[in-house]
This record gives structure tokens, C-alpha cells and sequence, in this order.
């Protein structure tokens, strides 16, 4: 199979779907520009300005005029620069694209694909650096995804396309360089459904995107302390694959739920609490629950690697859980 | 215009390029991170407007905004400093160089958010307006920002309550890569605010001169209880967009046409014909060169703020 980065993923599966005619894609910078990630480069020479259209900063219509136009049987992949900027789009995704659907009876589907990137870690500052796509996890009829390999980031795009709802397509910028093997025939990974990408038996670490490196890390850690720990990749944070993460814990007994973004304002609260519910029965103790500091993040370069979970936390909050209660008690 | 105001206006933009110069220096070291937008070849907007301001006076900024921070007051070593990161950064080492913000000098802030700063200049206006103050607040963007719905609603809220407001429009012809002709189906960005009944104007904002009197003009209307005006700035940055910009995009032959009007050049000249001392332009950019090296070694030497500001700054007691 072919190895490819996860940004040139992206740009094959792009490629892949504009061969629909139906295709365009519209965003700001991704013409001429490149895209601000190089994700679109070159694109504007192969398909011209037809297909690949560059818009002004207007991010309200970007999406609100993807949501008209798909109801006319065209299919723009709209673009946002990253996910902070989602926010001045809010509304028509929250109040329009979600709801459209259910609001008329099942009449009119919004097949959109919203694709934006996400990530912290990069000095950005408290408006560059947020990871909010956990607030559109919480919408239901958005479907929300956030891959971490290259793969799956191009076989979650297919399947996407395939999808006749809404999908926020979250990509990682700290991912876009990474590499792995990639099928040469266009492959769709279903949306919905997350993936044991280590398996374990002692533990099971949840994740999505970025963390789930950061969780690979943290198992090879743990496995001096041997313990044996599983990590599962969401790969979709809306509808989440409880029944991947059940069978998990069912052999592991005990789970951390890893976040980038600020502890409280992502999907992992919302996991773990049904979780409690689902769960409970299998668990030899509470979830745990990693995830960055609940602050705007800092710009000072310590300050904000303090602020973002990484491998020797995990770590270390792994093997406090297999510390007996009364050491632990103690320590 | 007289001499001590003329030599004041020609000092501030050689100390922000200046700075410029050094800030791409130290981001090449890595002592700063993150996004850095350099104002080389816009110095003259920001000298030329907020130079009519009064200290009580409010300034809003775009994340291009080491200028702005200058020239409302804050000292170079808070602002360098900010840039590393410091305790001792204008925004304490949390905003970094896109959000400076001093409230002392009313530096209400740079806004990363493409327009996000408009509105805020709105509201700083409210506020002056429903208190009888006979303060101003001025707000700059770049021309990318006019396609954000927050720039018409800003426009016409204030257009709507005559408040006092002056926006000014950093028009360096592009928004990252985007030419302005191929993101607004009218370039002429003055021109929007007719839809509001706004008065407006074009001006060069390669000329420090230029740019103070058109805002002089604006800032008194407002002061005066006659409401908003929309200032267009035409400008050039010299540089990428940010440090991380190839500037693909446009040509080298633009780039040079741009530079016979660079705005402290053309300024440095003029000052020569009304008479002013080759030395002294020479003191002056002596003094900058000693100012920003002074910065760096305090913003050095400054310390990183704690885990436990970042928790406590989240937020107000
Ligand atoms: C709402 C929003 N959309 C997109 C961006 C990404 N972005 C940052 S600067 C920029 C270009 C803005 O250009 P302009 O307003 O002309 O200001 P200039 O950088 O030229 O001073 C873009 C698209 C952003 N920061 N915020
Ligand atoms: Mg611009």
C-alpha cells in the first residue's frame, strides 16, 4: 500500500469525489493560496475556478450558502480555515444545517461536508487554539468527525460523501505531516464506528484525533510499568461507537477518556456519563478523565504545553489506578 | 504641521519597523512563537490615525497590531516582551503578539477573529456616548474584514445611534492570499459606507500627513456628537502575511512599485525640505535602534508568568 501523509490523504480523497461533476469546493485561501495547510494545493490548476472557488472572509456564508446549494443536488465541500472560525458560522450550522432535515419532515436532507481544522499546541493564542469540536458533538442531526490517521482520514472523508446529513469534518494541523499507509483503491471507513488501534488488557484508553498518538505513546510507557493498556480511536465523535468502547471495557475493567481540549467543554464528560450508565456493571472503578487545562489558553510557550495532556500524564494516571486503594490512599 | 509634532510622527513609524525588523529577528531564533504579522510598509496608518487621539481615547486592533500598541502609549519593552511570552508582556505573556493589550493607554486589545474587533469599537463607543463622555474609540481592520457580517452591523448600529466611533480600513490589498478584487464585488471599501449614510473617505495611507488629517476630520465628528465616519486606508505590507507566508501570490515587480512611496522614506524627505538636519533624522533612528535592542534584553531577562496566573486569569475576582 501506499504511504502517504495525512494531508495528501485528504487531497487523493478530494480528488476522489470531484470526480462526481456534482463536487465543488468553496473556502477561503484554498485556490490560489493553497489553502492555509496546503491541503488544496494545486487543486485550482487541475479543476479550475469553477471547482475550486475562492470566497471572501465570510464564513456565514460559506456554510449557509453550502446548505442551499446541496438542497438544489449540488454537493460543495465547504471549507473553513480552522474550527475558531466556525463560530462566526455557528448559527446556520446549529440552527440551520442540523435541523433542516427533522424540521421538514424528512423532505429536504443536508448532505454537506464541512470540513475545518482543529488543534492546539502551536503558541496560536486563546482564539487559535481551541478544540470546539466537541460543542458540535453535542448537536444532534450534525454527524462530527475527527480522524487521526491517514486512512482514515480519507476513507471517513468518502464515507462522508456517501452520508446524506451534515458532517463537521475536523482535521488536525499537528497531524497534516504524519504519515501511513493509505489502500490504493478509495476505501470508505464508515462513519460511527471507532477502531482498537492497540490492543491491551488491562486498560483502555479513549481518544480521537491528535490524543490517540499521544495515548500510543503513553501505552509503550506503560508497558515498562507493565501494564498492558488498549487504545481505542473514536474516528467519530457523533454518533459515538459505544459498543466498541463496551467490548473494551468489558475486558479491561478500567478507561480514560483523553481529550485535547479544555476539560468540561468537549465530548468526554458526555462519554463518561453514559458510560456510568452502560458500564457501570464491568468497571472496577470510576472513568478517569485526562483532558487540557479548563483556562483560554495561554500564549507562553510552558504555560501551554502545561495546559495540553500528554504521554507521561496518561501514563502516570494509568498506573495510579492499578495502585492498590489503600496505597494510593496514602501516596 | 509643526516641527516637534512632525519629528514625533516620523520617530514612532522608524521605532515600529524597527521593532518589526526585530521581532522577525527573534522569531527566527525561536524566542517568539506562534503567528507574527509584521506592519512593515503600513506604519504610517497607524502613526498618522491614532496620533489624533487624546490618551483617554480608545484604540482597537486586528492581530497586525504591534503598531497600534506603540503608538497608543505602551512601552516598547511590554510590548517585546509580550511577544516572548514575558510576566511582563503588555497582556502578561497570555495574549502573545496577536492580542496586546493595554488598558492603561486604552490599547483595548488586537483581535485574531477576521472583523471580530469591530464590533468591540462599536460598543467602547456606546459606552462613551451613553455616559456623556466626550471620549472616541477607534477600531482598524484590514480589508479582508469588510466581508464579515460584523462589519455591517457595526457600520449600521453605529451610523443608526450617531455614536462616537471612527473605523479605519488598513486596505494593503490582500487578505492573506486573496487579491481584494477577487473578495469584494465593490473594491472601493469606502464606498460601503454610503449604504449607511455614513460619510467616508479614501486616503493614502502611505502618507503619515494624510492619514492624520483625514482622521483629525473623523475624530472631531465624533467627538462633536455627529457620529462615525469610515476611514480607507491605501496601504502595502511589505511582508508575508505572517512569518510563515512565501507570498506566492503576487508579484515581485508589485512589491517594488510600492516601494518609492514607502511611507518613512517619503516622510524622512519631506522633513529634509522643510529643513530639518540629516542628523537629526539620524539621532532619531539611532535612538529607535538602542529602544528596541533594550526591549529584547528586557523581555530576555523578564520571567515566564506561572501555571498559577494562567488559573487565576481565567477568571476576574
Ligand atoms: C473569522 C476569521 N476567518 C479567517 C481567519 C484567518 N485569517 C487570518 S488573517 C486573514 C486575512 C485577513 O486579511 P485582512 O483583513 O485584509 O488583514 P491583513 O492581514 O491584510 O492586515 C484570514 C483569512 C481569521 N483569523 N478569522
Ligand atoms: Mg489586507
Amino acid at each position: 500500500m501506499p504511504v502517504m501523509t495525512y494531508r495528501e490523504a485528504i487531497r487523493q480523497g478530494l480528488r476522489e469525489l470531484l470526480r462526481d461533476p456534482a463536487v465543488f469546493l468553496m473556502g477561503e485561501d484554498i485556490g490560489a493560496y493553497g489553502g492555509a495547510f496546503a491541503v488544496t494545493k494545486g487543486l485550482l490548476d487541475e479543476y479550475g475556478e469553477d471547482r475550486i472557488r475562492d470566497t471572501p472572509i465570510s464564513e456565514a456564508v460559506i456554510i449557509g450558502a453550502g446548505i442551499g446549494a446541496v438542497m438544489t443536488g449540488v454537493r460543495p465541500i465547504v471549507e473553513i480555515m480552522t474550527i475558531n472560525f466556525t463560530l462566526l458560522a455557528f448559527d446556520v450550522i446549529v440552527n440551520h444545517a442540523a435541523k433542516i432535515y427533522a424540521m421538514s419532515g424528512g423532505q429536504i436532507p443536508i448532505p454537506l461536508i464541512m470540513r475545518t481544522v482543529t488543534g492546539s499546541g502551536n503558541q496560536l493564542g486563546a482564539q487559535h487554539s481551541q478544540n470546539i469540536e466537541g460543542h458540535y458533538a453535542m448537536v444532534p442531526g450534525l454527524k462530527v468527525v475527527a480522524p487521526a490517521t491517514p486512512a482514515d482520514a480519507q476513507g471517513l472523508l468518502l464515507a462522508a460523501y456517501d452520508d446524506r446529513n451534515p458532517v463537521l469534518f475536523a482535521e488536525h494541523f499537528a497531524l497534516y505531516n504524519t504519515k501511513g499507509e493509505v489502500s490504493e483503491a478509495p476505501e470508505r471507513v464508515p462513519l460511527g464506528k471507532g477502531a482498537v488501534v492497540r490492543r491491551g488488557a488491562d486498560l483502555t484508553l479513549i481518544s480521537y484525533s491528535r490524543m490517540v498518538n499521544v495515548c500510543l505513546e503513553a501505552a509503550e510507557m506503560l508497558t515498562q510499568r507493565r501494564i498492558d493498556a488498549e487504545v481505542i480511536d473514536l474516528r467519530t465523535l457523533r454518533p459515538v461507537d459505544y459498543d466498541l468502547i463496551l467490548d473494551s471495557l468489558n475486558r479491561t475493567h478500567r478507561g480514560i477518556v483523553v481529550e485535547e481540549a479544555a476539560k468540561g467543554t468537549s465530548i468526554g464528560g458526555s462519554i463518561i456519563g453514559e458510560l456510568q450508565e452502560i458500564a457501570f456493571h464491568t468497571l472496577d472503578m470510576p472513568i478517569r478523565w485526562i483532558a487540557g487545562e479548563p483556562t483560554p489558553m495561554p500564549y507562553n510557550r510552558q504555560l501551554e504545553r502545561m495546559a495540553i495532556p500528554n504521554a507521561t500524564v496518561i501514563a502516570d494516571a494509568a498506573a495510579q489506578m492499578f495502585i492498590s486503594p489503600k496505597r494510593r490512599a496514602a501516596s | 504641521m509643526d516641527r516637534e509634532f512632525s519629528l514625533r510622527l516620523y520617530r514612532q513609524m522608524v521605532l515600529i519597523r524597527a521593532f518589526e525588523d526585530q521581532a522577525a529577528e527573534q522569531y527566527g531564533r525561536g524566542r517568539i512563537g506562534g503567528f507574527l504579522h509584521l506592519y512593515i510598509g503600513e506604519e504610517a496608518c497607524a502613526v498618522g490615525a491614532i496620533n489624533t487621539l487624546r490618551k483617554e481615547d480608545y484604540v482597537v486592533a486586528h492581530y497586525r497590531d504591534h503598531g497600534h500598541a506603540l503608538v497608543k502609549g505602551c512601552s516598547t519593552r511590554a510590548v517585546m516582551a509580550e511577544l516572548f511570552g514575558k510576566a511582563t508582556g503588555v497582556s502578561r505573556g497570555m495574549g502573545g503578539s496577536m492580542h496586546l493589550f493595554c488598558a492603561n493607554n486604552r490599547m483595548m486589545g488586537g483581535y485574531a477573529i477576521v472583523g471580530g474587533g469591530i464590533p468591540i469599537g462599536v460598543g467602547l463607543a456606546l459606552g462613551i456616548q451613553h455616559q456623556g463622555l466626550d471620549q472616541v474609540a477607534m477600531t482598524f481592520f484590514g480589508d479582508g474584514a469588510v466581508n464579515e457580517g460584523e462589519f455591517h452591523e457595526s457600520l449600521n448600529l453605529a451610523a443608526l445611534w450617531k455614536l462616537p466611533v471612527v473605523f479605519v480600513c488598513e486596505n494593503n490589498l490582500y487578505a492573506m492570499g486573496t487579491p481584494l478584487a477577487r473578495s469584494s464585488a465593490v473594491p472601493e471599501i469606502y464606498k460601503r459606507a454610503e449604504a449607511y449614510a455614513m460619510p467616508s473617505q479614501q486616503v493614502d495611507g502611505m502618507d503619515v500627513e494624510a492619514m492624520y488629517r483625514a482622521c483629525s476630520e473623523a475624530v472631531e465628528r465624533a467627538r462633536r456628537g455627529d457620529g462615525p465616519t469610515l476611514v480607507e486606508a491605501l496601504t502595502y505590507r511589505y511582508k508575508g502575511h505572517s512569518m510563515a507566508d512565501a507570498v506566492s501570490y503576487r508579484t515581485r515587480e508589485e512589491e517594488r512599485a510600492w516601494h518609492p512611496r514607502d511611507p518613512i522614506a517619503r516622510y524622512a524627505q519631506i522633513l529634509r525640505e522643510r529643513g530639518v538636519a540629516e542628523e537629526e533624522l539620524h539621532r532619531i533612528d539611532q535612538g529607535v535602534a538602542a529602544e528596541v535592542e533594550d526591549a529584547v534584553r528586557f523581555a530576555e531577562d523578564s520571567p515566564d508568568p506561572t501555571f498559577e496566573d494562567m488559573v487565576r486569569l481565567t477568571y476576574a475576582a
